[in-house]
């Protein structure tokens, strides 16, 4: 599978993504499924900058990505797919049936969340999700990048 | 006249902390810079502490990179506001330089900040 990486981190593109795993990865491609991002040129012209131009960006709605998956997965270069929250993601879980494993690498402080992790914040709500992510089969760990330990989902909920 | 800048700094972890001391330690002015780390921040989180440090005063955001967090937050929050400019590659050289130039508008400061930063990048001969 080209796409190495599932990743849910409400900053989107940003340096841990781009540098933190992009670097060790030999990242070629970042596929950003963001309703919002995807509806605004603008912000889209925002997240290219922070990105090298020999990495490709590509933006989708959630049933966008649905549609394109095949085609991503495909691609023969290396790729991460990046949402910007668990309802997104567990989309792209099951449209595929089939992603081994996802990445949750930064949902900040927000009321009704609670500290998990320093990089993670969880209402209950969310945490059932995930753990519905667990029962169908994908294995999510929480890790900010590569060099930190990838933690259990047991551990942190 | 009108208000003088404040410079707000952008930064991942204490870069801005840093920074803000270092210009105080150097020319002994103190209150034209504002820190504001984006640790611990989403982009909500990220305009709050913006916000504050603003505090509706005009202001140029200093960033530490061209992409990333700190960039992303910065435009987000000074989008549409023409009392706001951004500046990306912070360093001393281009804070020091805007401490001292600040009654002027911020795009114009933003500018001068820019160049003065980018005059300070050598390769000197040791």
């Amino acid at each position: 599978m080209s796409i190495r990486l599932f990743r849910i981190d409400d900053r989107l593109i940003h340096g841990q993504v781009v540098v933190g795993w992009g670097q060790p990865l030999g990242v070629q491609f970042i596929v950003l499924v963001d309703d919002e991002v995807r509806a605004s040129e603008w912000e889209q012209d925002l997240y290219r900058m922070g990105v090298p131009p020999e990495i490709e960006v590509l933006f989708a709605s959630a049933a966008e990505a649905a549609a394109r998956m095949p085609e991503w997965r495909a691609d023969p270069r290396v790729g991460i797919l990046l949402t910007g929250d668990i309802d997104t993601m567990a989309a792209v879980c099951a449209n595929l049936g089939d992603v081994p494993a996802v990445n949750l690498g930064g949902m900040h402080h927000r009321p009704g969340r609670r500290e998990r992790l320093r990089y993670v914040y969880l209402s209950d709500d969310e945490a059932d999700k995930l753990k519905r992510l667990v029962s169908n089969g994908v294995n999510v760990t929480a890790q900010d990048v590569p060099t930190a330990r990838a933690v259990p989902i047991e551990e942190f909920i | 006249m009108s208000e003088s800048l404040v410079g707000v700094i952008v930064s991942h972890a204490a870069v801005a902390q840093a920074l803000v001391a270092a210009v105080q330690a150097i020319t002994g002015l103190e209150g034209a810079l504002v820190p504001v780390s984006n640790e611990g921040c989403d982009y909500t989180s990220l305009a709050a502490r913006l916000e504050r440090a603003v505090g509706g005063r005009p202001a140029v955001l200093f960033v530490d990179l061209p992409g990333g967090s700190c960039l992303t937050g910065a435009v987000r929050y000074a989008h549409g506001r023409d009392s706001l400019a951004v500046v990306t590659g912070v360093n001393l050289a281009m804070l020091l330089d805007f401490v001292f130039n600040r009654d002027t508008a911020p795009r114009d400061a933003a500018r001068r900040a820019a160049e003065a930063g980018a005059k300070a990048i050598r390769t000197p001969a040791a």
